[in-house]
């Protein structure tokens, strides 16, 4: 067995679910007989269940720091149902813990089974919290600001800054996160064994009466807001972060508008100036 | 034996693990330390609170840093995305010299976020060698490897633990990051004698020592970082130091982190086996 097939073999026993009780499978354990020895203490099933048993726990407790208003939400124990079924199709692709909640919305989507009782609230927090990760140390850009902005022309096109998420939600989650994100404790990698899910606090369920809002996800100062917008405001800055040229976006937006049009210059202008006020646009060659 | 090309010839003494709960004290008090020893993977992000956190913390002391994810020894080639963003921190904090772990963590693209044992085979002696010399060479920094704790042990292995480290890092020609507490649990976990491996370790090779805590269960002990440092992995230490002289140390706690005066006094418990000049 070279060192490529033993890898392969004894990561897929590590990653395959854990069975009743957290222990490892059987087919697991037939796996790793031809792989690893027993001593004197330790069977080699026994031996492979500690490291199984580490990554699960690692990687659920990545899961339920990034995502506490989604648990919440779920209840902990579904959350837990949750994560696990994620992780076992979706296991990690990066060397950071980090991105380990990336792909959870998308999944989450297709998988409303696991979204509790309520899943339109569940896929807007988990979106929301995910854009948290990103606002929280995403990519940020030279800023574009108001003197770039003194001569607007129709042709212009706008970049915004890539740690920004604009969202169009069912429920008012902002204010849910700010909620639950305060019992949130703070996390690492760090190179310790782990072999217990660290304590998990009983957190009130929560549930909430529909209001549709818009909200952009940002950072200031090293610090994640969120910013509640009107309808147009958000539709405006999510056709130029689209690409479209300002004079196409407004149309976009206003083209059937009935408000007067010094009004509605009054308005954009505004909106121009709070958001490079901001710093939430960039250069668009993406100069660093 | 302290100042070596393996960690810079640099002249640290005791140093502890930067860690978020942390964050208010050594801001508010500015204690003085030796050195912090960081995480790489925390602050390889693009922006936000944790490079203006790390930022703050350079502007005052020193920095290694200490990776847990470049997985030396996964057959798979290294990542390029994760050699550029820590070419960047590199950059970022002038760490003297750089550790990761001599283990394996990855499989096809795939991440276990641990620290995975190796099977001691010659073939895999030589891609984690070869593997060290290419991430030395694009990260223009010296490198030391660090033996993990162990919970279990190949069918293929074709020598000793200490016996694989030397033929890795004979190979790479890089450092080794001595962890003596690693060295006890898998000590306590395979049955054999640490003074054993202790004696194999090239003292020349030897760029820093990790101490920490470890938790004992009925069958095996588990690297845990969440306890002080016990008395045979303090009496492993002193034997350390005899061997390979004053180095830089760092104590591990990650797990049920205690407040920063008592991390630190644990720390400096090293003090006592260090000579005066470099125990600071």
């Amino acid at each position: 067995m070279n060192l490529l097939e033993l890898q392969r073999r004894m990561a897929g026993a590590i990653m395959a679910p854990l069975g009743a009780g957290d222990r490892v499978t059987r087919a697991a354990s037939a796996e790793v007989g031809a792989i690893l020895t027993p001593n004197d203490r330790l069977s080699s099933t026994e031996r492979l269940e500690i490291y199984a048993k580490s990554y699960w726990y690692r990687i659920l407790d990545g899961l339920y720091d990034d995502f506490p208003g989604l648990r919440a939400i779920v209840g902990v124990r579904a959350f837990d149902r949750l994560s696990r079924a994620y992780l076992a199709e979706m296991p990690s692709q990066s060397y950071t813990l980090r991105n380990l909640g990336s792909r959870l919305p998308e999944w989450l989507a297709r998988h409303p089974e696991y979204a509790g009782k309520n899943p339109a609230l569940a896929l807007d927090i988990v979106r929301l919290e995910w854009a948290h990760v990103v606002a929280f140390d995403g990519p940020e850009e030279k800023v574009l600001g108001p003197e770039d902005l003194l001569e607007l022309t129709p042709q212009m096109t706008f970049r915004l800054q890539p740690y920004i998420s604009l969202l169009a939600l069912e429920y008012p989650v902002d204010d849910l996160h700010l909620r639950v994100s305060q019992l949130a404790e703070g996390r690492g990698d760090a190179s310790n064994a782990v072999m217990r899910h660290r304590e998990r606090r009983a957190v009130k369920r929560f549930t909430m009466q529909r209001e549709a809002i818009y909200v952009a996800v940002f950072r200031k100062d090293d610090s994640v807001y969120f910013r509640r917008m009107t309808a147009d405001e958000f539709r405006l800055l999510d056709a130029l972060r689209g690409g479209k040229p300002v004079g196409e976006a407004i149309d976009s937006v206003f083209g059937e508008s009935a408000l007067p049009v010094e009004e509605l210059r009054t308005r954009i202008e505004e909106w121009f100036r709070s958001w490079s006020e901001a710093g939430w646009f960039c250069y668009p060659g993406g100069e660093a | 034996m302290a100042a070596n090309k393996f960690n810079g010839n640099s002249d640290y003494g005791i140093g502890i693990g930067l860690r978020i709960p942390h964050y208010h004290h050594i801001f508010e008090h500015k204690p003085t330390v030796g050195w912090f020893e960081i995480i790489s993977e925390n602050f390889m992000v693009d922006a936000g609170r944790p490079l203006a956190v790390l930022d703050q913390i350079l502007e005052r002391y020193r920095v290694v840093q200490h990776g847990v994810s470049m997985y030396f020894g996964s057959a798979e080639p290294l990542n390029r995305e994760h050699l550029t963003r820590l070419k960047k921190l590199v950059k970022r904090t002038k760490t003297p010299w750089l550790t990761d772990h001599l283990c394996w963590g990855s499989v096809d693209g795939r991440y276990t976020h641990d620290l995975l044992p190796m099977p001691y085979t010659f073939e895999a002696a030589e891609l984690t060698a070869s593997k060290i010399r290419e991430a030395r060479d694009f990260l223009e920094v010296p490198i030391a490897v660090e033996n993990v704790s162990s919970y279990a042990e190949f069918h293929v292995s074709e020598m000793t633990e200490w016996q694989f480290l030397n033929e890795v890092v004979e190979r790479a020609d890089c450092g080794i990051l001595l962890d003596v507490n690693n060295i006890y649990v898998s000590s306590r976990n395979h049955s054999f004698d640490p003074y054993d491996y202790l004696n194999a370790v090239p003292a020349e090779r030897v760029a820093q020592i990790h101490i920490a805590g470890h938790s004992k269960f009925e069958k095996y002990i588990l690297d845990t970082h969440d306890h002080p440092v016990i008395d045979p992995v303090w009496e492993l230490y002193e034997h350390a130091i005899r061997k390979v002289g004053a180095t830089p140390t760092l104590l591990e706690w990650d797990d049920r982190i205690p407040s920063f005066d008592e991390v630190h006094a644990e720390a400096l418990k090293a003090a006592k086996y260090l000579p005066a000049a470099v125990a600071k």
